[in-house]
């Protein structure tokens, strides 16, 4: 194993259809009009002495150490600055360019610190290569001049240290957070001499905007900015290209080890759907892997008020088995399930399902995608004909309009929204539906052409008018729907839009989105080019999720915003492998590949592979399970990496199922709020322990490495063959590559997918088979799925949810960049600085009519139930509107939301809940209950397993 | 809320979405979504409701479950 070290070209790739033929040092060289005499000089092997350029940002050239000589023209321009020409004639090494560069030299190192030795990026220091390359060996200005080499250091940032005394201001960490990040949190202060890099204004960097993405880091030819692992750990030995495990966008990571110690992650160049860029969770937040709260060794209790007790692997495999037999022979069959985690690997997932439908012999096997993305399952199948997105990320670089609905990219997806704001600031336009002002509204150089800040709950009626305006104004792409779209499903469904009902105006009434807005963003979307919509969870997570969708996919039907690159219909999944664990047949209706369980010649394959009969009927999904538990027919659960009793929808209820339950196995990393409940805890091993592949929101299925040892001993997909083998079901896997097999070879949208092609070529989207060899990465092309587009009627229904005289205001819950999803993880890492606690955003006119200030506690409360926590008083919730995040335990947000669910999916309600707020003490008394009683449930006894 | 209540809940949902369809292309989808993610014991706790007057059941998604009935009932 070596580090690996990607070549940098300076400079970024030129897309051309004209191809240049030039010579540089008397080679030729062939590349597309528009490239660097840098990049091409790298293309064919020569390396160009350079400290401001690097690929990832556009040329600078400011450095003066990549002066080139061109025959017939005059002096020595950058290459990093200048394109190449036909017939160029380049030198790259001459006597009067090397003394050039030795002078350039000479002045950066007369104030840079010489301290090469004991500096943390000795090795890893372009400016020391750069010495080296034009053989500096004396600085002739001495060291005694004016210089930066007292400056102090800015160690604020918990991940990065900012040491400007060796910073040569060559403004790449100013460029990275301009061009890359798109946060323009950092600038150069000052003039001439007195020019240094300062974050905000002049602030320590975790004071100021900074988001701590990563890219100034990455970006840094020295030490200056630097990771801190680094400075305590030394520079890496080498390194493993694996993939994130937080969300939905799928960053591809080089993990740089010592040994089995990760000293840093960073974004791989090649990784094809981050392209080299991070975010503060990817780059910085992967130490809970060695948190001391990881449990590393299995526990056993009788009674889940009884302490843990510490056992072997053995014995708690065997305790799994015999209580789930027991259960069922005791209880019937369908007594028993299993929930798997959009956090775990498709390997993990599928084989989850397997168990359960093979092993427990039921089709009680549901996943965490259940409450958040089961509409989107749903909704595109209806309309597409399969469960996904219709894009891959690159795509974006060809829009021209998009239509955020529901989402948050900046703090849920945050290296796609990079992108975004990209193609934003080159001129793309936005349109944002959301009841919040995203930071997207309105960021630096990015503002929303239209924000339509509807009332919770609304989605539907909204978009409805958009389409009544595109097809009253004659804005439908009549040859696409002629040529793709079932024509009576168009038909039906343009009359039902263009009824004055589900015109603006009505959705104006309904919304509160004034209905000019509403067709003026109608008007955009369909005339201003290509248009791509991108949703989230604002959009599912409602009664009517799957009709949201819908109405989103009719829209870009309608418009022929389908089907080539710059346009589709694209989910942004809120976990790592949502999409992946949805794929893997999790869902209790469904086997791999989103196929009826009923379909006779789908289970059969399935059963002729695994040697079982399996069920044809349904099975039950989580809210059903919890349902079956209290009513006394459901009471034994195994739970692969999720935590119900915090992400779930109405805690008491959870909390009640799970109470009712007589065996609950938590399989985790650490001691979740659902292990509260739980009567076996089997270890769970974080993605830098074990092998597998996630799939991202582009259907992006991507590996993940082994770089250490399980803690625990075992990988989590082997914990779930021991408790099959245990339960007497034949799973036999001589490592993780062999499940993908058995996925490909039962699974016709992964045929062509295996461990040695993801190596070969990095990534693939699925449909990968013969059809698609090297993946799908824009699906619909030719045909939908399902052959003819379908058009759905997508009445708008209200809530029964409703804001009343006791409960006035609506509740909306969301993410923040620093945690994610139940910050299990982020919560034990310093992201905890970003967010110590979930608060409650609420509009200042709300607030002063409560006489509730900033930071003041507060009671907020619905029909489920109360919790207490600290109020943010912003304007970015409309009145009538409060916001909160759902990463603490202690605050409990979902104490509050309730069981309404989406119509189809049973996916929670979680984004309208009707609350009242009032200025409170601290904590209600059911919060300091809860707390005892976690505490209470964790404690373990003294003394090692047997 | 009792476990008959929510099924009946649930099934007036999926019937508000299909009502949108009319009555003839209604009902049979109603039936077919509840066969295809209910669980037999779901589906039999609404026949047996339906059979019992079906009370709170709207009307086309009575006319579902009454569909699902006559299907699951001995030829």
């Amino acid at each position: 194993m070596t580090l690996i070290a990607e070549t940098d070209y300076g400079t970024p790739a030129v897309a051309a259809d004209e191809q240049v033929t030039l010579t540089i040092d008397g080679v030729a060289v062939t590349v597309p009009a528009g490239t660097s005499i840098m990049r091409a000089a790298t293309q064919m092997g020569t390396q160009i002495p350079k400290l401001c350029a690097t690929d990832s940002l556009a040329s600078f050239g400011s450095c003066r150490l990549c002066l080139v000589e061109i025959d017939g023209r005059p002096g020595t321009p950058a290459s990093c600055t200048t394109p190449v020409a036909p017939g160029m004639a380049v030198r790259t090494q001459t006597a009067r360019l090397a003394q050039l560069r030795r002078g350039v030299m000479e002045l950066y190192i007369s104030d840079h610190p010489l301290d090469c030795l004991t500096c943390a990026a000795n090795g890893d220091c372009e400016l020391q290569d750069m010495a080296g390359a034009v053989g500096l060996r004396d600085v002739r200005y001495g060291y005694d001049g004016a210089n930066h080499l007292a400056a102090t250091k800015d160690a604020s940032n918990p991940y990065f240290s900012f040491d400007p005394a060796k910073c040569i201001v060559c403004s790449r960490c100013v460029r990275a957070c301009e061009e890359v990040q798109g946060t323009f949190a950092l600038t150069i202060d000052g003039r001439g001499f007195a020019s240094k890099v300062a974050a905000g204004m002049a602030e320590p960097f975790l004071e100021s905007e900074c988001v701590s993405c990563g890219a100034c880091v990455q970006a840094c030819p020295t030490a200056t900015l630097i990771e801190k692992s680094v400075i305590e750990q030394g520079q890496p030995e080498h390194s493993v290209v694996t993939t994130c495990a937080y969300c939905g966008v799928g960053c591809t990571f080089k993990a740089e080890m010592r040994g089995e110690e990760v000293v840093r992650m960073v974004p791989w160049k090649d990784g094809k759907a981050n392209h080299g860029h991070s975010c503060v969770k990817g780059r910085f937040a992967w130490g809970y892997a060695t948190h001391r709260e990881r449990i590393l060794t299995p526990m056993l209790r009788e009674k889940t008020t009884d302490p843990w007790r510490q056992a072997t692997w053995e014995e708690a495999i065997a305790r799994v088995a015999g209580e789930f037999r027991r259960i069922q022979a005791q209880y019937g069959r369908d007594a028993v399930g299993g929930i798997s985690s959009s956090r775990c690997t498709n390997e993990e997932t599928y084989l989850v399902q397997k168990l359960v439908r093979a092993g427990f012999g039921n089709n009680n096997v549901d996943t965490c995608a259940r409450v958040c993305h089961s509409p989107t399952g749903y909704g595109l199948n209806a309309t597409f004909g399969t469960s996904a997105g219709t894009q891959d990320f690159d795509s974006v670089e060809h829009t021209d309009v998009m239509m955020i609905v529901g989402a948050n990219p900046t703090d849920a997806h945050p290296v796609f929204a990079s992108r975004m704001k990209r193609r934003l600031r080159a001129g793309a336009k936005l349109i944002v539906v959301d009841p919040r002002r995203i930071d997207l509204v309105r960021t630096p150089h990015v503002a929303a052409a239209h924000h339509l800040p509807l009332q919770p709950g609304t989605n539907v009626a909204v978009l409805n008018a958009m389409a009544h305006v595109i097809v009253t104004e004659g804005l439908v792409d009549e040859a696409f729907v002629r040529d793709r779209c079932d024509p009576a499903a168009f038909s039906e469904w343009a009359a039902f839009v263009a009824e004055p009902r589900n015109g603006p105006a009505a959705a104006e009434a309904l919304s509160g989105v004034p209905a000019q807005a509403i067709i003026d963003a109608a008007r955009l979307y369909a005339t201003g080019g290509n248009a791509a919509i991108y949703y989230g969870l604002g959009v599912t997570e409602h009664s009517q999720g799957t009709t949201t969708v819908m109405a989103i996919a009719n829209l870009a039907m309608a418009t022929g915003n389908i089907g080539r690159p710059g346009v589709g219909v694209n989910p942004l999944r809120g976990q790592n492998n949502v999409q992946g664990s949805c794929d893997m047949g999790s869902f209790p209706h469904e086997l791999t590949g989103y196929r009826h369980i009923g379909i006779d010649a789908v289970r059969e394959s399935f059963e002729a592979a695994w040697g079982r009969t399996l069920d044809p009927e349904p099975g039950l999904r989580i809210p059903n399970m919890l349902d079956e538990a209290t009513a006394g027919r459901f009471k034994g659960l195994y739970v692969q990496g999720e935590d119900i009793l915090q992400s779930d929808p109405d805690t008491h209820h959870v909390a009640a199922g799970l109470a009712a339950m007589e065996c609950v196995v938590v399989q985790d990393l650490f001691l979740n709020e659902t292990a509260n409940y739980a009567h076996v805890f089997l270890p769970g091993s974080t993605f830098l322990e074990r092998d597998g592949t996630f799939t991202n929101a582009e259907r992006r299925i991507q590996r993940i490495r082994r770089v250490m040892r399980p803690r625990a001993g075992m990988a989590d997909w082997e914990v779930t063959v021991a408790i099959a083998q245990a339960m007497g079901l034949e799973m036999n896997y001589r490592d993780a590559s062999e499940i993908m097999d058995e996925i490909a070879a039962l699974t016709p949208s992964f045929a062509g997918v295996s461990y040695a092609k993801l190596d070969e070529i990095g990534s693939v989207q699925w449909p990968c088979n013969a059809a698609a060899p090297d993946g799908t990465p824009v699906m619909h092309m030719e045909r939908f799925v399902r052959g003819s587009g379908q058009f759905m009627l997508t009445e708008y229904q209200p809530t029964d949810e409703r804001s009343t005289r006791k409960f006035p205001l609506l509740l909306t819950t969301g993410r923040i960049l620093s945690q994610y999803n139940v910050g299990a993880q982020t919560r034990r890492t310093a992201n905890v600085l970003w967010h110590e606690e979930d608060r409650l955003e609420i509009h200042p006119a709300d607030a002063e009519q409560r006489g509730v200030r900033s930071g003041d506690w507060v009671r907020l409360s619905s029909r489920a139930g109360e919790t207490s926590l600290r109020a943010l008083v912003t304007d970015r919730v409309a009145p009538g509107v409060v916001y909160t995040t759902f990463h603490h335990p202690m605050t409990q947000a979902n104490v509050i939301t309730t069981d309404f669910s989406d119509w189809a999916t049973n996916c929670p309600e979680y984004k309208v809940t009707a609350v009242q707020v009032a200025p409170s003490n601290g904590p209600t008394e059911w919060q300091t209950r809860y707390e005892e009683h976690a505490q209470q449930s964790r404690r373990i006894l003294a003394g090692a397993a047997d | 809320m009792s476990q008959d209540d929510k099924l009946v809940m649930m099934a007036n949902q999926i019937g508000r979405f299909f009502a949108a369809q009319g009555e003839a292309r209604a009902v049979p989808a109603i039936a077919d979504h509840l066969r295809k993610f209910w669980t037999p014991r779901m589906r039999a706790a609404i026949i047996a409701h339906a059979a019992a007057g079906g009370a709170g059941l709207d009307a086309l998604p009575l006319s579902a479950v009454r569909t699902l009935a006559a299907a699951a009932a001995p030829v």
